[in-house]
C-alpha cells in the first residue's frame, strides 16, 4: 500500500470527498492517516463541518476502530516562510519579505516554485517519523489539484529545473521527486460516467504515465442505481403491450385501464427509455475506462446529498472494495 | 411537462433578435452547461438571422469536432450546416497564444523573444490562476474590436466561483503592475533619491534572501523578464478595465448558467448579487438540466406504494441477497434494492444479465460485499456473484421470458419514483433561488438523455431554452 496516495480528477467530481473518504477508511482499525488540501479551498473544513483549517495538522475525525484522520491545509506562503525560517534563520526578514509581496511572488508568479512547496510539505509528512523510528502517519492522502494540472504539479521537478538549477529550492525538488515517482505514491482519479470527466481521465492516465507517475485506481463517483434491469428494459421498449402495462398499473390502484393509469403508461416508457439512452451512455464510459488496464471502483451517488454520515458509507464502501 | 416556470420566464429570442444585444456572456460554476449553452445560443441567433461568433472555452472534444473548431489556431472558424440567413463562427480560446499575441503586438521584436523565451513567462502564460480568465476577456476585446460580428457570444473558463471570470483579470493586472514588481524594476532609476533608502535596503535584503533561495540564476531571470515586460505592465491593467467596461456597457447582456443543485445556485445567487453591485446588465438565469415527467401528477409515494402492490400479487418469489445465481435472471430483485439503501444494489441484476461490465458491477452496498476477498481490487470482479454472467449472455429470450408484466410495471413505477424525488429536490433548490431573487428572469433547459455533441444537440437546447413557457 503506498504512503502517499493522490487523489485527483477533473473538477467537482468528487476529489475532495473522496479524498476524505480514504482518508477514513485508511485510518480504519487503529492507524493514523493525514489528509492535506493544497488549493487553499478550505474543502476538507466545509466537508467535515468544522472550522477554517489553520496550517497546522490538527485531529478532525475519528475512524471506525479507533483509527484518527488529521487534516492539514498547506498554505503555499506560510510554506515558503516555514522554509525561509528553516534553512536561514530568517526571523523579522521573514515578515519583511511578506510584507513587500516577495513571498507573494514568489508563489505566484512560478507556480513551479508554489508547488515544490506544496508536494514538499506531504512529502516531508509522509517520511517523518517520530522517537522509535515509527512512522508519524501510516498514510498521507492529498486532495489534490485538477487532471488538467495534476501531472505538471507532481512533476515539479520538470518545472524548478527551468526555473531554479541550483540552490536549496532546486535540492528540494530533487528530494520530492525521489518519493513522487517511487511505489510510495500512487495517483487515483476521480470521474463520473460521463463523457467530459472520462475523456479527462483518459488523457490525465496517459499524462501522468508519460511522467512515469505512478498512477494507481480509478474511482467512479456519484453512480446512479439501476433501476431497471436490462430484460426489464427489453420488455418495455420492445414489444409488451401498453394496453398490458395499463391493465397492471389499474390493478396496482391507480386509476382506470383506460383512464388515469392508462396516461400513465406513455410517460412512463418515455422515462424508461431516457434511462435507457443514459444507461447505454455510462455503459460505454465504463468500457472506455476499463481499457487502461487500471483497477476501477465505483461509489454510489448518495441521493440526499452528502454529509458526514455519508462520508463514513463512502469509506466502509472503499475498504469493502479493497481500496484501503 | 417540465417544473412548472418560474414568476418570470426568461425570453431568450427576443434578447438574441435584439439588434442592440451585441455581447452575450455565460457564466456559471464548474460543469453546469457554460459551454453547451454558449453553442447553442450562438447557433440559434445564427440560424434567426444574425452574424455570431462564439468563443468557447475547453469545448468537449466532440463537440468542438462537430462545428470545426477543434484545432487549435485562435482564430473564429465559419460553422457549416448552419441553417437560415445568418452565420455562425466560432473558435476555441488558446490562452497560450493570446498572451503570447500580446507580447507580440506591443513589445519591438527583440522584446518580445526575450520575453517569449523566459522561463517566467513560460510558467506565467501557461500556469497563473487566472490567466485564462484575463484571456478571455483580452479575446473578447479583440474579437468586439474587429466589429466583424453582430453578436459575440462568450463562453467562461471551467472555474469553482462564477466570480472568478470578474474577479481574475483584475487579480493578474493587479499583480502585474504591482509594488513587488515596480520594485524589481526600479532599483536603479530610484538609486539617488534618499527618501527612498529604506526601499533599497528592504530591496536589497529581499533580493538577497530570494536570491539565496532561488539561486542567483532564477533572480536574473525574474529581473530580466521584469525589464522586459516593463513596457507592457500598465497596458494589462488598462486592457482589463477597457474590457471591464465593455462588459457594463448596453449591449451587453450577462447570463448566469446553474443546475438545480445547491451549490450551483448559491454560486449563481452570489454572481447575481455582484452583477448588481458592478452594475452589470444581467438578462436572467439559465437553468439547466431540469428534470421533467410526464406523469407529474403520480407522487413517488403513491408510485412506490403501486409497485410494491404488484411486487406482492405478481412476482414469482423474490430473490433474498444470499440468492443462487440461477434466480437472479429471474427476478427484478425489488427486495434487494430496497433493502440495501441508498444505492440500492441491483447491480447484481445487471450483472446476470451480462450487460454491465464486471469491474462495473460494483456499485452499491452490497450485503455481500463485505465477504468479499479485499486483498485486490481486481479479485472482486470475478467473484462469485459475477460468475453467473455466463449463465445469459445474449439468451435475451429467456431473460425476458421469466420477467413479468408486473415485474416490468414495477420497475417503471420505481423508475417514475426517484424521477419524481428528483424532481421535488430540483424544484425545493429552484424555489429558494426564486424567493431570494424573484427579479431575476429564469429560462429552464430539460435534461437531455445523453451528451450534448452536435449542432442537432444544440438545437434541441436552442428550443427548449427558448420554449420556457410564459
Ligand atoms: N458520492 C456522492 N454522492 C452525493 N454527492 C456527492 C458524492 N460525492 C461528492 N458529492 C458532492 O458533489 C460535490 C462536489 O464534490 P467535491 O467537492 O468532493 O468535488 P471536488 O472534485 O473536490 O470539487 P472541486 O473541483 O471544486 O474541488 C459536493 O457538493 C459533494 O458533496
Ligand atoms: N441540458 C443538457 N442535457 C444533457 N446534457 C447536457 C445539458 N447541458 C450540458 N450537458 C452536458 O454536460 C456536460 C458539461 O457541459 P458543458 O461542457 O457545457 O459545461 P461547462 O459549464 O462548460 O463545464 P466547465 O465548467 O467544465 O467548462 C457536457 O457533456 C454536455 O454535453
Ligand atoms: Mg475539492
Ligand atoms: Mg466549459
Amino acid at each position: 500500500m503506498s504512503r502517499l496516495q493522490v487523489v485527483s480528477g477533473k473538477g467537482g467530481t468528487g476529489k475532495t470527498t473522496v479524498a476524505a473518504a480514504l482518508a477514513l477508511a485508511l485510518a480504519t482499525e487503529g492507524k493514523r492517516t493525514l489528509l492535506v488540501e493544497v488549493e487553499g479551498r478550505q474543502g476538507i473544513a466545509q466537508l467535515f463541518e468544522t472550522e477554517a483549517l489553520p496550517y497546522e495538522e490538527r485531529k478532525i475525525a475519528v475512524a471506525p476502530g479507533g483509527g484518527e484522520v488529521y487534516a492539514l491545509a498547506i498554505d503555499p506562503e506560510l510554506a515558503l516562510l516555514d522554509y525561509l525560517q528553516m534553512f536561514y534563520k530568517l526571523g523579522g526578514a521573514g515578515r519583511a519579505l511578506k510584507k513587500l509581496g516577495a513571498v507573494d511572488f514568489a508563489t505566484t508568479i512560478a507556480p513551479g516554485l508554489r508547488d515544490v512547496l506544496l508536494t514538499g510539505k506531504a512529502c516531508e509528512a509522509v517520511r517523518r517519523k517520530d522517537k522509535q523510528g515509527r512512522y508519524a502517519y501510516d498514510c498521507v492522502v492529498m486532495d489534490a489539484p485538477p487532471t488538467g494540472r495534476i501531472t505538471r504539479f507532481l512533476n515539479v521537478n520538470d518545472e524548478v529545473a527551468g526555473l531554479a538549477k541550483i540552490g536549496p529550492i532546486h535540492n528540494q525538488a530533487q528530494a520530492v521527486m525521489r518519493v513522487l515517482k517511487s511505489p510510495e505514491t500512487s495517483v487515483h482519479l476521480v470521474t463520473l460516467l460521463e463523457e467530459m470527466p472520462v475523456q479527462e481521465t483518459v488523457d490525465g492516465i496517459a499524462e501522468l504515465r508519460a511522467a512515469k507517475l505512478p498512477v494507481g485506481r480509478v474511482i467512479v463517483n456519484m453512480v446512479r442505481p439501476a433501476l431497471l434491469d436490462e430484460a426489464e428494459l427489453e420488455l418495455g421498449l420492445g414489444g409488451t403491450p401498453r394496453t398490458a402495462i395499463a391493465k397492471t398499473l389499474a390493478a396496482a390502484g391507480l386509476g382506470g385501464a383506460r383512464g388515469a393509469a392508462g396516461r400513465l403508461v406513455g410517460p412512463l416508457l418515455e422515462q424508461a427509455s431516457e434511462y435507457a439512452e443514459r444507461h447505454a451512455l455510462e455503459g460505454a464510459q465504463r468500457a472506455v475506462l476499463a481499457g487502461h488496464g487500471l483497477p476501477l471502483h465505483e461509489l454510489p451517488l448518495l441521493a440526499d446529498g452528502l454529509d458526514l454520515a455519508g462520508l463514513y458509507e463512502l469509506a466502509a464502501e472503499l475498504r469493502a472494495q479493497g481500496v484501503a | 411537462m417540465s417544473l412548472d416556470p418560474a414568476r418570470d420566464p426568461l425570453d431568450v429570442d427576443a434578447l438574441l433578435d435584439d439588434p442592440k444585444t451585441r455581447i452575450v456572456v455565460c457564466c456559471g460554476s464548474g460543469g453546469v452547461g457554460k459551454t453547451t449553452t454558449a453553442a447553442a445560443l450562438g447557433l440559434r441567433a445564427a440560424e434567426r438571422g444574425r452574424t455570431v461568433v462564439v468563443l468557447t472555452i475547453d469545448p468537449a472534444r466532440r463537440l468542438a469536432q462537430s462545428m470545426g473548431i477543434d484545432s487549435l489556431d485562435n482564430v473564429p472558424r465559419r460553422v457549416k450546416d448552419v441553417q437560415g440567413g445568418g452565420e455562425l463562427h466560432a473558435m476555441m480560446l488558446d490562452m497560450k497564444r493570446t498572451f503570447d499575441e500580446i507580447v507580440e503586438a506591443h513589445a519591438d521584436k527583440e522584446r518580445a523573444e526575450a520575453i517569449l523565451s523566459n522561463p517566467f513567462y513560460q510558467s506565467l502564460s501557461a500556469g497563473f490562476a487566472g490567466t485564462q480568465e484575463y484571456m478571455a476577456m483580452e479575446k473578447l476585446g479583440q474579437l468586439r474590436s474587429r466589429d466583424e460580428w453582430d453578436l459575440i457570444v462568450v463562453d467562461t473558463p471551467p472555474s469553482r466561483s462564477a466570480l472568478d471570470f470578474l474577479d481574475a483579470p483584475k487579480r493578474l493586472g493587479s499583480f502585474l503592475d504591482g509594488k513587488l514588481i515596480r520594485l524589481l524594476m526600479t532599483p536603479a532609476k530610484m538609486g539617488g533619491r534618499a527618501g527612498m533608502k529604506f526601499l533599497n535596503v528592504g530591496m536589497s535584503m529581499m533580493t538577497g534572501a530570494l536570491g539565496k533561495l532561488l539561486g542567483g540564476q532564477l533572480l536574473r531571470d525574474v529581473q530580466t523578464f521584469v525589464a522586459a515586460m516593463d513596457t507592457m505592465f500598465g497596458g494589462f491593467r488598462k486592457r482589463a478595465d477597457a474590457t471591464y467596461r465593455l462588459l457594463q456597457a448596453p449591449g451587453t447582456a450577462f447570463l448566469v448558467v446553474a443546475s438545480p443543485e445547491r451549490d450551483a445556485l448559491r454560486e449563481a445567487a452570489y454572481f447575481v448579487e455582484r452583477l448588481a453591485a458592478d452594475d452589470m446588465p444581467l438578462a436572467g438565469l439559465v437553468l439547466n438540466r431540469v428534470h421533467g415527467s410526464g406523469a407529474a401528477e403520480l407522487s413517488a409515494e403513491r408510485a412506490l406504494a403501486a409497485a410494491e402492490t404488484l411486487d406482492a400479487s405478481g412476482a414469482p418469489e423474490t430473490l433474498e441477497a444470499s440468492g443462487a445465481p440461477e434466480t437472479l435472471e429471474a427476478s427484478g430483485a425489488p427486495e434487494t434494492r430496497e433493502a440495501s439503501g441508498r444505492a440500492a444494489g441491483s447491480a447484481e441484476n445487471l450483472e446476470a444479465s451480462g450487460i454491465v461490465d464486471q469491474e462495473g458491477g460494483k456499485v452499491g452496498l452490497r450485503n455481500s460485499s463485505e465477504f468479499e476477498a479485499p486483498d485486490s481490487p481486481e479479485a472482486s470482479g470475478s467473484s462469485p456473484s459475477t460468475s453467473s454472467t455466463e449463465d445469459t449472455g445474449s439468451g435475451s429470450g429467456s431473460v425476458s421470458g421469466s420477467t413479468s408484466v408486473e415485474q416490468l410495471t414495477a420497475g417503471l413505477l420505481r423508475l417514475h419514483a426517484e424521477r419524481m424525488r428528483l424532481l421535488t429536490r430540483e424544484r425545493h433548490t429552484r424555489d429558494r433561488f426564486t424567493a431570494l431573487h424573484p427579479e431575476v428572469a429564469v429560462a429552464e433547459v430539460a435534461a437531455l438523455p445523453g451528451d450534448v455533441h452536435d449542432l442537432d444537440g444544440l438545437r434541441a437546447i436552442g428550443d427548449r431554452l427558448a420554449s420556457t413557457r410564459s
